[in-house]
C-alpha cells in the first residue's frame, strides 16, 4: 500500500536509501551537503538502518571511501551537491572505471565564482564524462523513485556502475511536496539483496583493485568500459518495467508530452518541465501544436530514441540550465547529435535559462515557443544560442 | 603472448590472480644498485621486510642476496640497514659504474 506523504526531495531520498539500508555510507558532513544526509545520519544514530556511516573530511575523501567500501564488497551509497561534486571528480572517475555500483543523488546546484549555492545543472553536468550513469528527475517523485530503482540499474550483472541521481537544488530539493512512499517491504523486495562482485574481502581469492594499465591496454578498457554504457539502456527499461508494476507509475528514457503531433517543441530537465507542460498545454488551447521532451537518462544518452521522438518536429529549442561557456549548452549538444543523423531534421536553438538559481517563469517558455512558432512557418533563426530571461 | 581484446579483459581491471607481480619485472627502472657486504650482515632481514618488492632473497632466516629482477633501486633496504656496528651491509651504487 502506497503511503502519501508532503516531503521535501531530499527527506523523499533519505527515506529511498533508508528502505534500502546499504552496508556503507561515506559522507561529507557539512555544506555542500544537504540535509539529505543530516536525514539519513538521524536513521543511523537512531538505529533505523544497520548502514556504517563514515564521516569524512571532504568529497574527494567520501568518494575515496565508497570506492574502498564498495570494491570490498559493500552495497554503497553517498550524496552531494555542487562544489561537493566537483571536489569529487578525480575519484567519480576510479569509481566507473572499477565499476563499482555506488548510488549517489545530487542536489543540482551552481559551480563558483562567484559563489551561489543556488539550483541549476553545472555540477551534474560538469561530471557528464565521469562514467557515471546519470538519472534526472523532475519532482520529488522521480528522486524518489530514480533513486530505488538506480540500485536495479547499477548493480546489475552485466552493468556495475556507479549511478548518480539528478534532482534541482532548492526548487526539489527543499520545498515540500506531495508524493507517494513506497512500503519498506516492497522497497527491499524490489532491491533485492545485495550481489557481490569480485569483492576484496573474499579473502579466499585474493585480488587487486587500481593496477596500472599502460598503453598496450588501457585503451581496451575504455572500449570496455563504453560498451558496457551502451548496454544501460535497456536494463534501464527493464527496471522501469518492474518498477511500474511495484507502483503503477511509468518510467522511460525520456518523457515525452504531447508531442506526437507536435510542429514545435522544447527539450528541458528536471523541475522545469513540470512548469513547461502547463505552457505547452496553453498553446495547444490556441492551436498550437506544442510538444515536450524531458530526458530522463542522460548518460548514456538514447539517441536513437530521442531522434525518432523528435525527428517530425518542425522546430525545436533546446534549454539548457548550465553552460560550455564558448561552446553550446550540454543538452543541446546531445539532442544535435541525436538529430544531425535524419535526414530531414528540426531546426535547433539552444537558450540558457535559470542560471544560479534564476526563477524559470512560464513567460519565458511562452517567449521561446512563440519564437519556435515563427522559426516554424518558416521565420528566419536570430540566433542559434541565447541567455533567456537576462538583464542587458 | 599475444595481447587480450576488449572482450576479454576483466570488468574494472580487477587482478584475480594474487601476487602476479612476479610476473612483472622492475629491475630496468634502477638507476641504483644495492649491493650486500656480507661481512657486515647481521641477518636481521629489516631489508627483507622493508623492501617494496620481493628484491631480496632469504633461505633458513637468512638474507642471501639481490634479486636485480625485482629490485628498482629505491635504497629504502640500504637506509634501513643496521649493518655491524655502524658498518652498513648495504651500500648504493651507482648502475654502469
Ligand atoms: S638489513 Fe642489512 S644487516 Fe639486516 S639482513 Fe639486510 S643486509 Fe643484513
Ligand atoms: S633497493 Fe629497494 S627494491 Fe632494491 S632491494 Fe633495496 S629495498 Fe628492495
Amino acid at each position: 500500500m502506497a503511503k502519501v506523504v508532503a516531503v521535501t526531495g531530499n527527506e523523499a531520498c533519505a527515506n529511498a536509501l533508508r528502505q534500502v539500508n546499504p552496508d556503507v555510507c561515506g559522507v561529507y558532513p557539512i555544506t555542500p551537503q544537504t540535509d539529505m544526509m543530516q536525514k539519513y545520519a538521524s536513521y543511523v544514530s537512531n538505529g533505523k538502518v544497520d548502514t556504517e556511516i563514515i564521516l569524512v573530511e571532504s568529497e574527494h575523501s567520501s568518494m575515496s571511501a565508497c570506492i574502498g567500501a564498495a570494491a570490498a564488497g559493500g552495497r554503497v551509497v553517498t550524496a552531494t551537491s555542487s562544489q561537493g561534486l566537483a571536489l569529487m571528480w578525480e575519484m567519480l572517475h576510479i569509481a566507473s572505471g572499477d565499476r563499482l555500483p555506488i548510488i549517489m543523488p545530487v542536489v543540482n546546484r551552481a559551480l563558483s565564482a562567484p559563489l551561489n549555492i543556488h539550483g541549476d545543472h553545472s555540477d551534474a553536468m560538469g561530471a557528464r564524462d565521469t562514467g557515471w550513469v546519470q538519472l534526472w528527475s523532475e519532482n520529488a517523485q522521480d528522486a524518489y523513485d530514480n533513486t530505488i530503482q538506480a540500485f536495479r540499474i547499477g548493480e546489475h550483472m552485466d552493468i556495475r556502475l556507479p549511478v548518480m541521481v539528478c534532482l534541482d537544488g532548492f526548487i526539489i530539493s527543499h520545498s515540500i511536496e506531495r508524493m507517494e512512499y513506497l512500503e519498506d517491504e516492497e522497497v527491499k523486495g524490489f532491491v533485492g539483496e545485495y550481489k557481490n562482485f569480485l569483492p576484496l574481502l573474499d579473502l579466499d581469492k585474493p585480488k587487486s583493485y587500481g593496477p596500472l594499465i599502460l598503453p598496450d591496454l588501457f585503451h581496451e578498457y575504455k572500449k570496455a568500459q563504453h560498451e558496457v554504457m551502451l548496454k544501460v539502456k535497456d536494463v534501464v527499461l527493464k527496471v522501469a518495467a518492474d518498477f511500474e508494476k511495484l507502483s503503477g507509475r511509468k518510467y522511460g528514457l525520456f518523457e515525452s508530452y504531447r508531442l506526437d503531433d507536435a510542429d514545435i517543441a522544447l527539450v528541458i530537465l528536471n523541475s522545469a518541465a513540470g512548469t513547461t507542460t502547463d505552457i505547452v498545454d496553453g498553446f495547444r488551447a490556441r492551436g498550437i501544436k506544442a510538444g515536450l521532451l524531458k530526458p530522463r537518462l542522460f548518460r548514456p544518452f538514447p539517441y536513437d530514441e530521442v531522434a525518432e521522438a523528435l525527428g517530425k518536429v518542425k522546430a525545436v529549442c533546446v534549454m539548457d540550465r548550465s553552460d560550455s561557456f564558448g561552446g553550446y549548452g550540454p543538452v543541446f549538444m546531445e539532442i544535435s547529435s541525436a538529430l544531425y543523423p535524419l535526414q530531414e531534421r528540426p531546426v535547433l536553438i539552444n537558450r540558457i535559462y535559470g542560471l544560479g538559481g534564476r526563477d524559470y517563469l512560464p513567460e519565458h517558455g511562452e517567449a521561446v515557443l512563440n519564437e519556435l512558432d515563427e522559426i516554424a512557418k518558416g521565420g528566419k533563426v536570430e540566433k542559434y544560442k541565447e541567455y533567456i530571461g537576462v538583464r542587458e | 603472448m599475444k595481447l587480450k581484446g576488449w572482450k576479454d579483459l576483466t570488468p574494472g581491471s580487477v587482478i584475480l590472480e594474487g601476487g602476479n607481480a612476479v610476473q612483472f619485472k622492475t629491475g630496468s627502472w634502477r638507476a641504483f644498485r644495492p649491493v650486500w657486504k656480507k661481512e657486515n650482515c647481521i641477518h636481521c632481514l629489516f631489508c627483507w621486510i622493508y623492501c617494496p618488492d620481493m628484491a631480496v632473497n632469504v633461505k633458513d632466516g637468512k638474507m642471501m642476496d639481490f634479486n636485480y629482477d625485482y629490485c628498482k633501486g629505491c635504497g629504502i633496504c640500504a637506509l634501513e640497514c643496521p649493518g655491524k656496528k655502524g658498518q652498513t651491509a648495504i651500500e648504493m651504487v651507482e648502475e654502469g659504474k
